[in-house]
Formats: structure tokens, sequence, C-alpha cells
């Protein structure tokens, strides 16, 4: 019966992505392409300041993305410092220094961990004005970031990648507002709250009270999962009742996050003029989720392991109105697109299971990724793939006509370090630096032993990978974890789009070569074979022996 | 070098504008639009979905759980009992949790052996007959659901202890338990706490 769930659930979550594929695909491109601006954009620009005709050069543009995040950061952390006097508080105070500092920079880099308990720690007008913007803006950033590169394969001999402002404002109201308008109502059709009640209080039918919480969470919960942002507006995030209150709301939101990362391919393969192109890296995404969504449902059914063995069933963490496939599709999901919310206690599920939240982040968020930075890293990996094909056969590597130079290999193989030595140096320097390895196992381990171990490298793969969920049970809330995981989430964010737009700019200052018959195609399933193998060939090789020392000891012991 | 820092200040000066425009339309605004929209078309919704009991006094939420134990945290017989819950004291709906416990936690392991324990005494069944999601704590602490399991053990003490018929409390049961959505999406289930407010205006 599970595994009938399963495919059908599978099947109809391919049917509604294949459906939107091409006008989403499409429509995402006019947006990035067209040459007309809306009149309430003009007005924007106007008030901004930005002339909306004049493109900018790849280092005007990085420059662009950073002064942008760096105010997002400050203002979240202002809000957050301001608590207490700002409306709609619920008389909370502001949260300590080095908290609002990781939660303002979880927020702008699209990662949303939360180190903290939002019921007790956030009033409404942090959540709307602060957190629910960087659900936008963070988003819309990193879309602009990947069509800057898709803009890279596509122009000759340009000098310039395409203007910012444009691409944020346009990513923002073109395509993230009127989704979320319409998804909004759609949740709360199901369930979701929408008010500014506070907590209330409500005599239960046994005569005792319940505190019931409220807020602005329907808007929130919407641009939360389409813009691949994963920051709950409950500590349950979307386990909570209030944030999804039924398997078709689960199914919704699962759909919400996949629609944007798995039509931007389309966008790409109609930006370069060969939507082929589109259709295989579609496949390489579709492939790598297809798997992990099959393993982790086979490991959770299994249900192996002392505890869930004892209850009969891996439910621990779980909610009943899911089950497991209403878990594990939503935690595939969330993990394999950087969202990083969770329907589901990934901290409880079997040791084995538990680790394939952990692998779809260790891919570097490709299947399908996070919008925009899903599609700027798999376009990544394929220059990789081309180069390393290039090697295996003695032909001069390019991919869409352009020659894939040293300095090409170079910034994409300095992309591809980043992730990894942020994960393997802040989990290892927990354990090695003898004063905060004390002060990570007295408080922030919740789970002894190896579990507790494979919760601290959960949180650095998560944050390196600007994904935000967690091994729940760790205590993040400490000196240590907020700044290592702070600064870990703005080096995995910003660092890679530096060499992302690098190579933008000196793809799009490129002529694009005739295609011979010695060009290797990369729309064939011969390609789509070898970017696969790539993308999992590198993740196997960085990560095997950390995984071997946590969730793989745990699980086979 | 003077232009450079001219140009990365006119950058500060552009973004500071842009954040404070989106944050008054994407934060404000769109916030208020979609609270609009909730407050006068799906008030009941947006307001949390909130039940009543027989003399119509508000006493929960459909959709978040609750505990029907007594002053000292006993389970009260007469009503069907929820899963075992990590928010706060159980079904604290200010502090959302799961209990976060790893498969091999030895605090978990001895958890799931005392629940087992009491759910199947208090039922009087044997331990092997006691479900899954009776002894394991939920995701977000406030389930409000059971499995039609948990619930088909529950009716003999539930009618014992109201001195009712069996066969009147499992056509209850039946009646409150809700299968996949479209036939396919989630788990069968029963809303503990629809189920006890129609057991008690059974009696009223």
């Amino acid at each position: 019966m599970t595994w009938m769930y399963a495919l059908l659930a599978l099947a109809t979550v391919a049917i509604i992505l294949g459906v939107l594929y091409r006008p989403l695909g499409d429509y995402m491109a006019w947006v990035y392409t067209s040459r007309k601006d809306w009149k309430i954009e003009r007005g924007i620009y106007k008030v901004i300041g930005v002339d909306s005709k004049t493109e900018q050069t790849w280092p005007a543009y990085l420059r662009s993305v950073l002064a942008f995040s760096a105010i997002g950061v400050l203002i979240v952390y202002g809000l957050q410092r301001l608590q207490q006097w700002l409306p709609y508080s619920l008389g909370l105070t502001a949260p300590s220094e080095p908290l609002s500092f990781n939660t303002a920079v979880s927020f702008v880099t699209n990662t949303n961990w939360q180190s903290y308990s939002p019921e007790l720690t956030v009033g409404y007008t942090v959540q709307f004005a602060g957190l629910a913007v960087q659900n936008f803006v963070s988003a819309a950033v990193g879309i602009a970031v990947a069509i800057a590169l898709v803009r890279g394969f596509a122009y000759r001999r340009s000098g310039t990648i395409g203007n910012f402002w444009v691409d944020l404002i346009r990513g923002a109201l073109r395509i993230l507002l009127p989704i979320a308008v319409i998804g909004a109502i759609v949740l709360m059709i199901g369930g979701v709250i929408q008010n500014f009640n506070g907590f209330t209080t409500v005599t239960t039918l046994t005569g005792t009270t319940q505190t019931m919480p409220g807020g602005p969470v329907a808007s929130q919960e919407v641009i939360k999962l389409l813009g691949t942002n994963g920051g709950g507006f409950f500590n349950a995030n979307s386990s909570h009742p209030f944030e999804n209150p039924t398997p078709w709301t689960n199914i919704f939101e699962i759909l919400l996050m996949l629609a944007i990362p798995f039509s931007l391919p389309r966008t790409f393969g109609r930006i370069v003029g060969d939507n082929r192109q589109g259709y295989a890296i579609l496949s390489v995404m579709a492939i790598l989720y297809v798997a992990s969504f099959s393993i982790l449902t086979a490991l959770e059914s299994a249900g192996m392991g002392t505890a869930p063995e004892l209850a009969g069933g891996a439910m621990e963490g779980k909610e009943q109105r899911f089950g497991i496939v209403g878990s594990t599709l939503f935690a595939t999901t969330s993990t394999g697109t950087s969202t990083g919310a969770v329907n589901s206690m990934h901290d409880s599920y079997t040791a084995l299971g538990g680790m394939m939240p952990m692998l779809n982040m260790m891919l570097g968020e490709v299947t399908p990724g996070g919008v925009g930075s899903g599609i700027y890293a798999i376009l990544i990996l394929a220059v990789i793939a081309v180069f390393i094909s290039g090697l295996l056969i003695g032909r001069t590597p390019e991919y869409l006509g352009k020659k894939i130079g040293p300095r090409e290999i170079k910034l994409a193989a300095l992309y591809i370090l980043v992730m990894p030595t942020l994960v393997l140096a802040g989990t290892a320097m927990s354990f090695a630096i003898p004063g905060i390895r004390e002060e990570v196992e007295s408080t922030s381990i919740w789970n002894p032993g190896i579990h507790g171990m494979s919760e601290v490298l959960y949180a650095f793969t998560s944050a390196a990978n600007n994904n935000g969920s967690a091994f729940a049970g760790l205590t993040a809330n400490t000196p240590w974890l907020n700044t290592a995981l702070g600064f870990a989430m703005l080096l995995g964010r910003f660092v890679p789009i530096v060499f992302v737009l690098a190579l933008a700019g000196s793809l799009a200052a490129q002529d694009k070569v005739p295609t011979t018959s010695g060009t290797l195609p990369t729309h064939r399933p011969m390609f789509i074979g070898l970017l696969t193998a790539v993308t999992v060939l590198v993740t196997a090789l960085t990560f095997f022996p950390v995984l071997a020392l946590g969730p793989l000891a745990e699980g086979l012991m | 070098m003077n232009t450079q820092a001219r140009g990365v200040g006119r950058t500060i000066w552009v973004a500071t504008r842009a954040m404070t425009l989106l944050t008054l339309a994407l934060g404000v605004g769109y916030t208020l639009l979609i609270t609009g929209i909730g407050q006068l078309a799906l008030p009941a919704q947006a307001n949390g979905s909130i039940v009543t009991n027989e003399d119509g006094a508000p006493v929960g939420s459909t959709l978040i759980g609750q505990s029907f134990t007594d002053e000292d945290g006993n389970p009260l017989p007469e009503y069907f009992q929820p899963r075992p819950s990590a928010a706060g004291d159980g079904y604290d709906g200010g502090a959302s949790s799961g209990s976060n416990y790893g498969p091999e936690n030895e605090e978990l392991i001895a958890a799931i052996t005392e629940r087992k324990t009491q759910v199947a005494e208090f039922n009087g069944v044997t331990e092997d007959e006691v479900p899954a999601d009776a002894v394991t704590a939920s995701s977000s602490g406030l389930d409000p659901h059971i499995s039609p399991a948990y619930a088909a053990l529950q009716i003999a003490r539930v009618a014992e202890a109201r001195s009712i018929p069996a066969e009147q409390v499992r056509e209850l049961v039946e009646a409150h338990t809700q299968g996949p959505d479209a036939g396919y999406l989630g788990e069968s289930r029963v809303n503990v706490l629809e189920l006890n407010i129609a057991l008690d205006k059974l009696e009223g």
C-alpha cells in the first residue's frame, strides 16, 4: 500500500510539474528578456534611481547583489534588536546579538536556518516586515544570478550580463508575488491561519486551558515554500497544523517548492535558444530526485532501528495525517530544493533515512535545487562534466558554443570547493577545538553518541548549502554555533555567487564557436548520464568519510 | 579609486531605497492584502478553525490536538486519547515541537516501552496490538489525529466508562474516520477532538 501511495503521489507531482514546465518556464524567460517595463516598475526605478535600459558588467552586477544583501542583513538585524518597540511584538523582547545576526544572515542568504523557536522569539512585525520580505527578495536574487549566468551562455562578445535591479524587481513582482497571492488563498482554504490575534486561551473540552497561537501565517507560508526559503512561522514548521493542515495542502506545498526550480531549465533552454538543453538538465534533476525519494521512502517504511522497531513503525516525529509517504516526499523536496522546511522531524528518522536529507544537500542542492541557485549549481557541474569528457575523448571542451578554457574551469572548480570546505571545516572545528567541543557536547548536542555528531554535521551541511533544515534536537542558539553557522551561510551563499557572476562575465565576453562534428552534444542521454555521474561522484568522494563516521556507522551497527 | 568609491556609495544608496520600497510592498502591503482576503472571505479558517461544544462555547481548534487528562495528568477513560506530545507539557499551542529523539536514543526507547505498557493496560489489550502512533510523539506535538487502529483499540474502554453500548461508540468512530485525501494522499485518520465532542453530545 505504501508503494502504491508513493507512486501515485509522485505521479501527481510529476504530472502537475510537467504541465507547468513549458508555460512557467517560458513565462520566466519572457520576464527576464522583455524590453518593456511595466508602468509600476518604471515608477520604482525612478524612486530607487536606476536606469533600466543600462546593463551592468559582472563586477557591477555583483556589487549590486552584495550591497542589496548587506542592507537586507542590516534591516533584519535592526528590526530584531528593536523588537520591543515594534507593534504586534506579543510582548517579546529583542533576541540576543549573536542570535539576531544568525537570523538576519539566515533569511538574507535564503537559508532560513532557525536557531530560535519562533513562538518564543519573534513577533509579527519581525516576521512580516523582516523575514517574509527576505523570503521574497532572497529568492529573487537567486533567480537573478542564475539568469545572469544563462545570459553569459547566450550573449556574444558582450561586456555586460544584465541589470541586477531590473532582474530583482521583475522576479519579485512578475513571478513571486502573483503566485504567492494565489497560493496564500489556496492555503487559507485548506485551513492555514491569517490573523493578528496573538496568543489566545481557550477552555478545552475537559475544562483545562490551552494556548492557541495566531499570526499572519498563510502570507508567509506560501513564499517560504515558493522561494525555497523554509523558515517556519512556528517552531514545528510545516508539520504545525496551522502551517500545513491536511494531506492535500501538503502536496500543494511540495508543488510550491518544486514549481520554479523544475521550470527554470525551460527558462534556461529558452534563453540559450535550444530547449533540448533544458530537457537534459531537467532529466538529471528528476533522476536524482526520484532516486532519493525512493530510497528514503524504502528506509522509513522498513523502519530499522531500536526505537522504530519497538514502536512498530518509524512514526516518532511524523504526523498521522501525512504518514510515511507524505513525510518522505516533503523531506526529499525540501532538502533537494534548498528550502529546508520540514513536516516531520529529521532527527527522529531512522539512521540511514536521516542520511538521505543530508545527501540531498551534499549533492550541492541540484535536485532540483533552490530557486535560481539550483540551476546555476547544476550549470557549474555541467561545465565540469564537459571538461572531464573533453579530457577523456581528447576534444576541446565547449558548452553551448562557449569554450571552457582555463579561466572558466578554474572558476567552476573554485565554486565546487567552497561548500565542502565549509561543511567539513565547520564540523571538524566543532569537535577539534577543546573549548568549543565542550560547549557543543554539553549544550548543543541533544542525542548522545554518534547521532549527536550527525546533528552537528547536518547543521553545517544545511548552513553551507543555504538549506535551513536541521536535526532539530541540536541547540544552535549558542555563541559558537550562531556565529560559525552564520559565517557558513554567508560564505556558502556569496562566495559561489562571486564565481558564478565571474563565469557569466567571462562567458558573455566570448564569441560562439560553431558546432562541428567534434562537438560533444550536451542534450543526449549520454551527457545526461555523464552529468548525473559527475554530480554523484563529486559528492560521494567528498563526503563518504564523514558520513561513515555519522549516519552510516549508526545505521549499520 | 575615487570613482570606484563613489560607485559603491551610490550602489548602497540604491540598495537602501530598493529594500525600503520592497519592504513596504511585500512586507506590509502584501500581508495586509492577504489578511483582508482571509478575514473577509475565509474567516473561519483564517482565525484557526475554532470548534464549539454543545453549548456553543469555543473548546479548541479542529486542527490542533489537545490533552484529555485529569488534573494529575492521568488519561480520562471516557475520552479517546491522542498521541503522546512533545509540545511543552503536552499539546501546548505556544510551544510546538517534536521530541527530536534519534532512533537509538535510550530515553526514547524507555518512553516507548513505558507507553506500550500503559496503553495496553489502560485499554485491556496486549502490547502487540498497540499501533505505532499510540506510542510515538508527533512532529508538531499538536497532531489532532490518531490512526483508525488506535481509535478501534479504545472503543471498549470509552464505552464502558460512559456506560453506553460499544456499538454506538464504534459507529461514531466510523463516522469520524477520514480516508486519505483523494483516496491516496496521506493516511486514514480520526480527529480526536471532534470525536470526543460528538461523544459528549451523544450523552447531553
